[in-house]
């Protein structure tokens, strides 16, 4: 990335300036969390956490006016022997421990949902074999809710894999019991015209360590909100996130991690590629560091490549600390350009454009890849990167 | 034997919304196991004639023929140049994040090629030949020019050439930058690969300095976007003690 520039906070690669810059983490949500819809104002497109988002493209999950029709949307676990899996009823007292609905759309998808699937992992039970969530739209409109419970020093990977086409706003709780390791992959490989928007709500018990992969690749509109927050000292969060923006496409990951017990860490490292006209990436990554969270230990870092002209990367880290009885906190946000340079210097050296550009963008993504842990996951997102590569280049 | 012919080679670039011709009608024969030095001032096009050759995007052929063995370089696309066995060693070689010096390699050996090349021998090519550019073996794992020190970008300029083994090398201005410890291993390297009498090249410089290492048959003086005089490893000599004001002087009142 010849040049490759710091964005400062709250600024854009468009050259304008966030207001997010001057706000803070508590204060830039328009309305407090709530499960009830009515409770949030529908949004105009002004506040601070939607001016980002085409709310015209949300299909109407916004405004109350998206209505869920028929079985859009198919849900099917595969889980491995000692796993228990249930769909339950609004009452159920797991639903919604992990985290409160930010917005309007995740108080929607609250308001919304009809039954919620429950995934429990028993205390001590230390998984082999990934647990498998399918979610296949087939053109409907969908709220959902999902709870994934592991009790203390249980060990699981989860793979939730959303493919198709649907419009879907869902609240996904993980919920991790004491010394508890869940490592969850959201792969979002939907279809052109999906739009998705999620609230991911992780509450991780004490010396629990949490790992996120999200991946975004499909979708016309994905919107996707991971929040972090601690139920006792010792926890270790990673949240890691690739996409991959085509033409057209908006795709946006707003994370928050609330440090608001001593002593727990936090790495956060989301790369994203982007490619052709108005392919629109948006990153925020919030911080907050709560005045009784000593001993915390936190970075976070966003690191975008443009392949072409024509798209845009808005990107605002935000880092609020309460306490200066930390151990570390930073974050950083690079853009860069795969330009005609790189692309001329290696074609001089005998390799043709395509497999230049495909060099570049596998290596700029080979690092995050490799963290995952999940094998035909990392392989199947290779073959996803070459594939969007060569799709429209 | 390999022969790189450039006749009557105009070139234009766009610059500041006016169109400026740089090259004004260049004339060369490089063949396969000479050297030629191309020597000027600042400014004489000396460069545009390594990157318009190269097929850099940013010049525009306006007439004048290129050919390498016969065939038309000119129709080729920048890649093509290189596996057809034109190397261009670049002034200012350009930073790939992301990609390791030894994917970058081994991904421009096999294009190169037209296979990839055996691991093991490939793993053991490549270590000597870093080696015999003092380069340490922690260089491959690094970014390609990332992070590099100016002599560090040139080594690895260089490293390139050893292992693509081109027909005509065009190194542009790879002395320049260089303290006298780094340019006596570039220089090396440059001989190393002019030994095995293989590599027609062509030495773009603006001193005379790298040229008590590699010893030129023909040197060429470039001004005002063309040669204007040709002659042997004397030429330089009279540069080194006259400097280039003669052929300036004679540029501007044409």
């Amino acid at each position: 990335m010849a040049e490759a520039q710091n964005i400062p906070v709250g600024s854009t690669t468009a050259g304008q300036i966030a207001v997010a810059a001057e706000s803070t983490v508590a204060t830039r949500m328009s309305a407090p969390p709530s499960f009830d819809v009515a409770d949030f104002p529908v949004p105009h497109g002004r506040e601070e956490e939607w001016r980002f988002t085409p709310l015209e493209r949300l299909r109407g999950l916004h405004d109350g006016t998206a209505v869920v029709t028929g079985d859009g949307v198919k849900v099917d676990v595969q889980a491995p022997e000692g796993v228990t899996v249930e769909t339950v009823g609004r009452d159920d007292a797991r639903i919604g421990k992990a985290g409160t609905p930010v917005d309007r759309i995740a108080a929607q998808a609250y308001s919304a949902f009809e039954k919620a699937g429950v995934v429990t992992v028993p205390k001590e039970t230390v998984l082999t074999e990934p647990i498998r969530i399918a979610v296949h739209g087939e053109g409907g409109v969908r709220y959902g809710h999902q709870v994934v419970e592991l009790g203390a020093f249980a060990e699981a990977v989860v793979v939730i894999d959303h493919t198709g086409d649907a419009v879907l706003a869902a609240n996904v709780d993980y919920i991790l019991g004491d010394g508890a390791k869940l490592t969850v992959v959201s792969v979002q490989d939907w279809d052109d015209k999906a739009v998705h928007v999620a609230q991911h709500n992780a509450l991780i018990g004490r010396d629990a360590s949490f790992k996120s992969v999200v991946v975004t690749f499909g979708g016309d509109l994905v919107r996707l909100h991971p929040r972090v927050s601690y139920a006792g000292p010792g926890g270790e969060v990673e949240l890691l996130g690739l996409y991959f923006t085509d033409a057209g496409q908006h795709q946006e990951h707003r994370l928050l991690v609330d440090h608001n017990v001593p002593h727990c860490k936090s790495n956060v490292v989301y790369k994203g590629a982007l490619q052709g006209d108005n392919a629109h990436a948006v990153w925020i990554g919030d911080v907050l560091i709560e005045a009784k969270a000593e001993g915390t230990d936190t970075y976070e870092m966003n690191r975008n490549l443009v392949l072409t002209d024509g798209a845009r990367v808005d990107s605002v880290p935000n880092l609020e600390i309460e306490t200066g009885e930390i151990v570390g906190a930073g974050h950083a946000s690079a853009t860069g350009r795969f330009d005609d340079e790189q692309l001329f210097y290696l074609m001089a050296r005998g390799i043709p454009a395509d497999e230049a550009r495909r060099l570049v963008v596998r290596g700029f993504f080979a690092e995050l890849v490799q963290q995952i842990g999940v094998d035909d996951i990392e392989e199947r997102l290779l073959a996803k990167i070459d594939e969007e590569l060569e799709a429209s280049v | 034997m390999a022969t790189l012919e450039i006749r009557d080679l105009h070139v234009t670039v766009e610059a500041d919304n006016a169109t400026k011709e740089i090259l004004k009608g260049v004339d060369l024969t490089v063949k396969q196991g000479e050297t030629h030095a191309i020597m000027g001032p600042n400014g004489s096009g000396k460069s545009t004639l390594a990157y318009s050759l190269a097929g850099h995007p940013k010049y525009t052929i306006t007439s004048g023929t290129v050919t390498l063995d016969g065939e038309d370089v000119l129709e080729m696309s920048v890649d093509e140049r290189a596996r057809a066995g034109l190397f261009l060693a670049m002034q200012y070689p350009v930073e790939v994040p992301g990609v390791s010096v030894s994917n970058f390699l081994r991904t421009s050996a096999t294009a190169i090629r037209g296979e990839a090349p055996k691991l093991r021998t490939w793993v053991k090519e490549v270590k000597e030949a870093m080696e015999r550019l003092n380069m340490d073996s922690s260089f491959a794992e690094r970014n390609v020019n990332e992070g590099f020190s100016g002599g560090e970008k040139k080594r690895h300029e260089i490293l390139q050439l050893e292992l693509l083994k081109p027909k005509v090398a065009i190194l542009d201005e790879t002395d320049s930058g260089l303290d006298v410890d780094a340019l006596r291993i570039v220089s090396e390297g440059v001989n190393r690969v002019r030994e095995t009498g293989e590599v027609g090249t062509l030495l773009i410089t603006h001193y005379t300095r790298i040229l008590r290492y590699i010893k030129p048959d023909h040197v060429h003086v470039f001004s005002g976007g063309r040669i204007v005089e040709s002659g042997g490893a004397e030429l330089a000599d009279k540069l080194e003690n006259e400097g280039y004001e003669a052929y300036t002087k004679g540029g501007a009142s044409e």
